[in-house]
């Protein structure tokens, strides 16, 4: 009675993440927020945000792939992310196009 | 008349993918709502760098770190206590959404403080100070309000959530089937028994005539992993992927805050 | 191991609108899940809002029939331009045909019981019926309707007494039905299409919704947060676009026109999908180009996105923005060329089957195409200096939102009127209403097209003497149109009840909703049917009556 016609096999979720990967993402996380903090201390001018952000970014992507199970589902779910970031990052564009030249 | 007729549950009951896709585009939803406000941010900081510098210095870098921390911890107790929920350990479960519960309230209460000292300070939308300020502060202030408001509504009903699963956790996992008044009134005059699988009588339950109106058969699960109530498990997963989308705006909102300087 | 046993359940053989679940009486209507009578609640709310719209443009209309004040102040007329759009907008456009052909039809086109999230799904209508009913309170309290224009441009929407406050609420919440109904979408189409259906197997309806799903999902929010901030604004005095407290109000168009250009994809993909099944029903003959217009679906989608700017060409943009928006914009117009060159290739050579849906279908491909074509003229810079704020740009929007979005949910209502009642109307009188109606909206529309081409404003409560002929020539015509609109639907009213009753494939289709009874049980499909071919084949096909 399932009406399932999705290609993908699936996934059991039977892959038991074992607690200690978590544990090694969040001190990994601990480790990056001590380095966004320490570097917001040095004066890095035009490239302070990048860095910030860069980080920021890690921080998430982590988050998303282990702590949220990213790696682990079906690819579906990982195209969709990206296009979902790379929607909004247009939308940012597009807009910097405006402000930037006016 | 005793045909077996199978008593399934919709068959995406089961289908944890599709509970999870559906989870997936509420989130991508909030991830556009909060989106929105980025691009905001980022206009005007392009516009304003130096006075956003300024302005951000009047926030506590302490204290916004002590919240991440607090909030990527608490990130890392409610994925153990989904995968504890996997692994039938029950009591790590509850234990560590407790802990992630408990977490989220010191975020909102440190929250607290930082908004009453900036309102005691007169700078609020409005207020005093706030309007004596540059441009480019008052906007700097405005959009952390609102940022950061509305970030806080979501670790509330974040925790709102959590604390629902928490006590649909806290339930001895189990069964329960209810024989509906439409269902009983197709077996009316029948008798409810237990077979075998080879058709034989095991047990009698009773003789379903006019006075019964309701039949609820209840089943107790022993705390092993096939037993986990399913339904739990996609629901807790489902309340932690929300938890970690706060714990992704926050992760965003503060360097871009209170690191700013 | 012991099992349990009951005897067989009785089958339910009963049509959805007669079948008993847990509740009774009107609670079986108020608090089903079942996506049948959710479409037939979205139907009824949706068109009770469609024609308070309509009576709000006939008084517009009628106030422009005589130079000076007619029937009421310019405060109050800013008030009907402004509700005009937002019910239209808001609350028949953009939820129309998903939410009322969408909810009923998805489902049965791929082959399943219901759709992924029922209870949601009825969550989608709460959620309009609360944006309505926070809309109607704004109405009659306070300092009345809104005045800004549909499109709530800062800075006078944060300034202005009027309940604007209160509107935004409802747009907000109305949003939320359109999200909800998107996600719900996607979700089923993914992970509920019968064994058998790739996703090249789907009807090309399917494939409007779903393509008009993920901007639902992916653009409203920014919508959301901007109407938030307009809120915030004004409620509690947070300067986000005030120019005054540093903000900057051309940043709102860009937010609010970000969402607001891809709205009007939602608007019309829905309404291409629904073009998409009738063509191939009344040729006899299998779409032409299949694949072609399923990935025209998702490229209008994806680049209607990237246009949004060409609402503000005249606001201060830079003019290196304006100029990428103008260009990506004539882009845009491709992908629906590639549609409408392959409905009239399905149709050459087809077995034509003159029926009233092929005729509404056949509408709105000729009043989609002036649509369209004026939409590129306004895509133009030079010309669009001139154009802006004139009767040319409300007249292209009706053009393609009415002519094209409006036609094809009449175009669906005609379609699947006998699937989700079992009867027929009467085709004469609605060929009849097709051609009054049609009359009727070139009298108004393209009478406005000249208008604004030699000047006149839009949202202007006056006009002055040399458009004086044009705008009683247009108020005429809103008068045929509102006849035919009329003689319609009271055509399509009374056949529910006493129409001749038909059975499941009244005209011939192929798709699987025209396999099950008319109208269909509660649980759609007896057996989930396995799919072997695609959904367009008449060489296999019989029509059954």
């Amino acid at each position: 009675m399932n009406q399932n016609a999705s290609s993908s096999v699936e996934n059991q979720e039977n892959h038991s993440i074992g607690y200690g990967v978590y544990i090694l993402v969040w001190l990994s996380l601990v480790v990056f927020t001590g380095l966004t903090v320490a570097v917001a201390g040095v004066d890095l001018k035009a490239l302070a945000v990048t860095v910030a952000l860069s980080i920021a970014a890690t921080k998430s992507i982590l988050v998303l792939m282990y702590f949220m199970h990213l790696k682990y589902e079906p690819p579906l779910f990982r195209t969709l992310v990206v296009v979902v970031v790379v929607a909004l990052a247009t939308f940012i564009i597009l807009t910097f196009l405006d402000i930037l030249f006016r | 008349m005793n045909k077996p007729v199978s008593l399934t549950a919709e068959a995406h009951h089961s289908d944890e993918t599709g509970a999870k896709l559906g989870m997936w585009l509420f989130l991508f939803t909030e991830l556009l709502l909060f989106g929105g406000m980025f691009l905001l941010y980022s206009i005007y900081r392009s516009e304003h760098a130096h006075e956003f510098f300024l302005a951000a210095t009047e926030l506590d870098t302490f204290i916004g770190t002590v919240n991440t921390l607090a909030l990527l911890t608490s990130s890392l107790t409610v994925a153990i206590s989904i995968e504890a929920l996997r692994r039938g350990s029950r009591k790590i479960t509850i234990a560590m959404l407790i802990i992630t519960i408990i977490l989220g309230i010191v975020f909102m209460i440190n929250k607290y403080f930082e908004w009453s000292a900036k309102i005691h300070h007169g700078i609020y939308p409005g207020g005093a100070k706030l309007l004596s300020m540059s441009d480019g502060e008052m906007l700097f202030f405005n959009l952390y309000y609102v940022m950061t408001g509305l970030h806080g509504i979501h670790v509330l009903v974040g925790l709102g959530v959590l604390s629902f699963m928490l006590y649909f956790v806290s339930k001895r996992p189990g069964k329960k089937i209810n024989l509906d008044y439409e269902t009983l009134s197709q077996i009316r005059g029948a008798n409810l028994e237990v077979v075998d699988e080879k058709g034989q009588k095991i047990d009698d339950i009773g003789l379903i005539d006019n006075d019964v109106e309701d039949v609820d058969i209840k089943f107790k699960y022993a705390q092993v992993p096939s037993k986990m109530d399913k339904s739990n498990i996609i629901k807790l997963e489902n309340s932690g992927l929300y938890w970690h989308l706060v714990d992704i705006i926050w992760i965003f909102l503060f360097p871009l805050f209170y690191l700013v300087s | 191991m012991a099992s349990h046993s009951f005897a067989e359940p009785a089958h339910h053989e009963e049509s959805y609108l007669d079948y008993k679940g847990k509740y009774g009486g009107i609670r079986s209507w108020l608090l089903t899940t079942d996506h049948k009578r959710i479409a037939i609640l979205y139907m009824i709310s949706i068109l009770t809002a469609f024609l308070v719209a309509v009576s709000i443009g006939f008084l517009m209309r009628l106030e422009q029939l005589t130079m000076g004040e007619t029937i009421v102040s310019p405060k109050t007329y800013n008030t009907f331009f402004t509700l005009h759009g937002i019910i239209m907008v808001f609350m028949f456009i953009i939820p129309g045909i998903p939410a009322i052909f969408g909810n009923f039809l998805l489902p049965l086109q791929i082959g399943a019981k219901d759709v992924y999230f029922p209870r949601i799904n009825l969550l989608s209508w709460y959620c309009w019926v609360g944006g309505a009913i926070f809309l109607i309170i704004a109405l009659f309290s306070g300092q009345g309707a809104p005045d800004t224009g549909w499109t709530f441009y800062a800075p006078y929407s944060t300034r202005t007494g009027t309940n604007v406050t209160l509107t935004l609420l409802a747009a907000f919440i109305l949003g939320f039905s359109s999200i909800l109904t998107g996600l719900n979408f996607i979700t089923t189409i993914h992970r509920m299409r019968a064994p058998g259906m790739g996703w090249f197997r789907m009807p090309l309806f399917v494939w409007g919704l779903y393509a008009t799903a993920w901007i639902q999902v992916l653009a409203t929010p920014i919508v959301g947060i901007t109407l938030l901030m307009v809120l915030a604004e004004r409620v509690f005095g947070v300067g986000i676009f005030d120019p005054t407290l540093g903000g900057d109000p051309i940043l709102f168009q860009h937010m609010f026109w970000i969402y607001s250009h891809p709205a009007v994809y939602i608007m019309i993909l829905p309404g291409m999908g629904v073009i998409s099944d009738i063509i191939p029903t009344f040729s006899r003959r299998t779409i032409f180009g299949y694949k072609a217009i399923a990935y025209s679906s998702m490229a209008i989608a994806i680049a209607g996105s990237l246009v949004w700017g060409h609402h503000m060409f005249v606001s201060g943009q830079s003019y290196l923005t304006s100029v990428a928006f103008s260009a990506i914009t004539f882009l845009v117009a491709i992908p629906s060329a590639i549609k409408v060159f392959n409905w009239t290739a399905t149709m050459y050579k087809g077995s034509i089957d003159p029926q009233p849906p092929l005729f509404y279908a056949l509408t709105f491909i000729f009043l989609f195409m002036i649509g369209g074509f004026s939409g590129i003229m306004n895509g133009v810079l030079s010309v669009n200096v001139h154009l802006h704020d004139t009767y040319f740009v409300v007249s292209h929007f009706h053009y393609v939102m009415f002519g094209g979005t409006g036609f094809a949910l009449f175009a669906a209502m005609h379609y699947w009127f006998p699937k989700m009642f079992g009867r027929m109307y009467n085709k004469k009188l609605a060929n009849i209403a097709l051609a009054i109606e049609f009359v009727g909206f070139n009298l108004l529309y393209f009478t406005m097209m000249i208008m604004g081409y030699e000047g006149m404003p839009r949202r202007y409560y006056d006009h002055l003497p040399q458009f004086h002929t044009d705008h009683v020539i247009a108020t005429v015509g809103s008068w045929v149109l509102i006849s035919g609109l009329l003689l319609m639907l009271a055509n399509l009213f009374w056949s529910i009840f006493k129409g001749q009753k038909v059975g499941s494939n009244p005209w011939g289709g192929t798709t699987l909703e025209w396999q099950v009874p008319s109208p269909p049980p509660h649980e759609n499909f007896e057996e989930i049917p396995y799919v072997d071919g695609g959904p367009y084949d008449f060489k296999n096909a019989e029509t059954t009556a």
